[in-house]
């Protein structure tokens, strides 16, 4: 079964020519087949947690590790991470000028799964995936993230989540932006790819709403670049009551 | 119907659409079009169509000190049914599709002793490509080249500029009546080359143009396509791509002049740049004037920065002398490949080599499917990835 481990992770950023340590000791244990939200009020270092561990070239590792299955995933390259098994649905996917949609998944499932997929089974895979997901065929001939959507771009995160079938998937604020009717469609491809079992889900949000639509089996709370509470889904209960509040006051400075 | 976004640093765009009664695509120049090299002053830099290019790189080709030594072997390989003269410098067919407009070009016209012309006879349609192969062995020399196509001819062209050379040469198109002809002119010269030429395009009553201008090679390579109309109902399509290394200074300088009515133009430039100090220019001018109701034109750049330290100008400008036209439009714009679009990519399993090679296809793919010739879009395709291999290595 798959497991990703965070021990003691210290991560820092270059910022205004001074480094500023971000994440100050992550401890986190998820395995395939779990749902674990992690929740913070803005700047407490989630989504430092998210681009750390697919390898963003901006943030530093200063202590700690992070294994997959045993593997150290803070020695492989941001692709080779990707082909291990982690996937990062991004809160702000960039525009690639030039690639087209279908273009990109088939390069991609090709990476991931080692060798090209047959192309009648692959075409026949996405436009289903696609059509689960209302997004419109003429969206696979547009160019990667160019001029889409707030919820278009995250319904294309989530198709490729779908598509890509990922060990450990790493949902950076998916909820953030998107109506309910889209948050809806979206939370539908999540809960999809997590009813298979086979994926452990890292569910990091500042609001409670998607867990309305994606039942957590863990909670945490992150506050000034730790997890500092966790629990089971009525932790999220006390957060929407309650807020974020006693959490910053406790967090120096965050 | 001017758009400019995404520039990075280092880059700049400069759109801009004039209703004039004076056109400043001719009045801006330093001297007006002559064939008499004498007509022209020496370029100093700060001129208007001197200003982004790099004179001292030039090997005298803009001051008179660069004198031909032969070394630039031309070999015309034509099918049956084609004339393929060299001629002297009285041969009225040079002068008819254009005067030179910068010092460079007239330096060309003034210097060259013999002059090629290639002619398809009237109603000829020709099965297979006339091929045009330019091959320096390190000289210096000044050319001409005359193609003409008699009425409701129809031909393809490939001009292939290869080795290292110092050349000015000009190239002219005339097209009668209803002809239809498709140039395909590939630089590829090696790193030393230096290319510079305007090429001149008169297209007859009802006939179409097509224009594939692509340049690799090169330290300097400056062209000066332009277009004009010999009647109405003509048709010109300006494709260019270029690719831009370290060092490279490639600049495409664009004029079409719509002179006739109902002529259409549709001009699309695309580039990519990698490496310190690569560098692109280009200007796209549009000259509608009064006579020319019912035009239909748009122009448009794209340039794709791989890295930093490269600089692309591109400056397109239209003016519009009539309002009676069906329509008329430009676009330019500098994206860069940045590392944030590399992280998305390989954070999706792709390898970094293989992240460039899908971004720089796409970009050119689509440009190259409008070529219509398979031979010559698969050895672009190839020739692109061939860059991006030796950029990565």
């Amino acid at each position: 079964m798959a497991t990703l481990e965070i021990r003691d992770l210290h991560v820092t950023v270059e910022a205004d020519n001074a480094t500023k340590e971000i994440l100050k000791g992550v401890d986190l244990t998820v395995k395939q087949g779990e749902t674990h939200a992690i929740m913070g009020p803005n700047g407490s270092g989630k989504s430092t947690l998210a681009y750390s561990l697919a390898g963003h070239p901006k943030y530093t590792i200063t202590g700690g590790t992070v294994t997959l299955d045993g593997e150290d995933v803070l020695e492989m390259s941001v692709d080779e991470r990707a082909r291990a098994g982690l996937f990062l649905a991004m809160q702000y996917p960039v525009e690639v000028p030039g690639v087209s949609v279908s273009n990109f998944l088939r390069t991609s499932a090709t990476a991931i799964r080692g060798e090209a997929p047959k192309l009648r089974t692959w075409v026949k895979e996405v436009k289903e995936a696609m059509q689960r997901l209302n997004m419109d065929p003429s969206f696979a001939e547009r160019n990667v993230n160019e001029g889409f959507s707030g919820g278009e771009k995250k319904r294309h995160e989530i198709l490729q989540l779908e598509l890509l079938r990922p060990k450990m998937a790493i949902l950076d604020e998916t909820d953030s932006g998107l109506d309910v009717d889209a948050l809806r469609i979206v939370s539908e491809g999540v809960n999809r790819v997590r009813e298979t079992g086979e994926v452990g889900t890292l569910l990091i949000t500042h609001y409670t709403r998607i867990l309305r639509y994606i039942k957590p089996d863990h909670v945490h709370v992150f506050a000034a670049g730790r997890i500092v509470e966790s629990g089971g889904p009525e932790l999220a209960d006390k957060l929407e009551n309650e807020g974020y509040e006693s959490y910053v006051k406790g967090g120096a400075s965050a | 119907m001017a758009e400019a976004q995404n520039s990075p640093a280092g880059s700049t765009t400069a759109g801009s659409i004039a209703v004039a009664a004076e056109s400043t695509v001719v009045s801006r120049m330093s001297a007006p079009p002559s064939f008499d090299v004498a007509d022209f002053p020496v370029p100093h830099g700060r001129e208007e169509e001197w200003r982004f290019t790099p004179l001292e790189r030039l090997r005298g080709l803009h001051d008179g000190t660069a004198t031909a030594t032969g070394g630039v072997k031309v070999d015309v390989q034509a099918p049956a049914g084609v004339t393929v003269e060299s001629v002297g410098r009285d041969d009225a067919r040079l002068r008819r599709a254009g005067k030179p407009v910068d010092r460079v070009a007239a330096q060309a016209f003034s210097a060259f002793e013999r002059a090629s012309v290639v002619t398809v006879p009237k109603d000829t349609v020709l099965a297979e490509p006339i091929r045009i192969a330019v091959h320096g062995e390190g000289g210096t020399a000044f050319g001409h080249q005359v193609i003409e196509l008699g009425a409701f001819a129809e031909a393809v062209v490939v001009i292939d500029h290869t080795g290292d050379a110092v050349l000015a040469a000009n190239v002219d198109y005339l097209l009668g009546d209803g002809a239809k002809l498709t140039v395909v002119s590939v630089q590829d010269w090696d790193d030393k080359a230096v290319h510079v030429g305007q090429h001149n395009a008169l297209i007859g009553r009802d006939a179409s143009f097509k224009s594939v201008v692509v340049t690799f090679g090169g330290d300097v390579v400056r062209l000066h396509p332009r277009v004009a109309y010999a009647g109405p109902g003509g048709e010109a399509e300006l494709f260019g791509l270029y690719f831009t290394d370290a060092g490279q200074h490639q600049e495409h300088r664009l004029l079409v002049t719509h002179n006739a009515p109902h002529c259409k133009s549709n001009v699309v430039y695309k580039g990519a740049l990698q490496g310190d100090a690569a560098h692109a220019v280009w200007i796209g001018d549009v000259l509608i004037e009064a006579a020319a109701e019912g035009t239909d034109t748009y122009e448009m750049n794209r340039n794709l920065v791989l890295t930093d330290g490269a600089r692309v100008d591109s400056v397109p400008n239209l003016e519009i002398e009539t309002g009676e036209i069906a329509g008329a439009g430009h676009a330019s714009a500098t994206g860069r490949f940045d590392d944030e679009q590399l992280f998305y990519l390989m954070a999706r399993g792709i390898r970094e080599s293989d992240a460039r090679r899908l971004v720089v296809r796409g970009f050119f793919a689509e440009l190259v499917q409008q070529i219509g010739l398979a031979d010559i879009q698969e050895r672009l395709l190839s020739r692109i990835e061939e860059e991006l291999e030796a950029a990565v290595a």
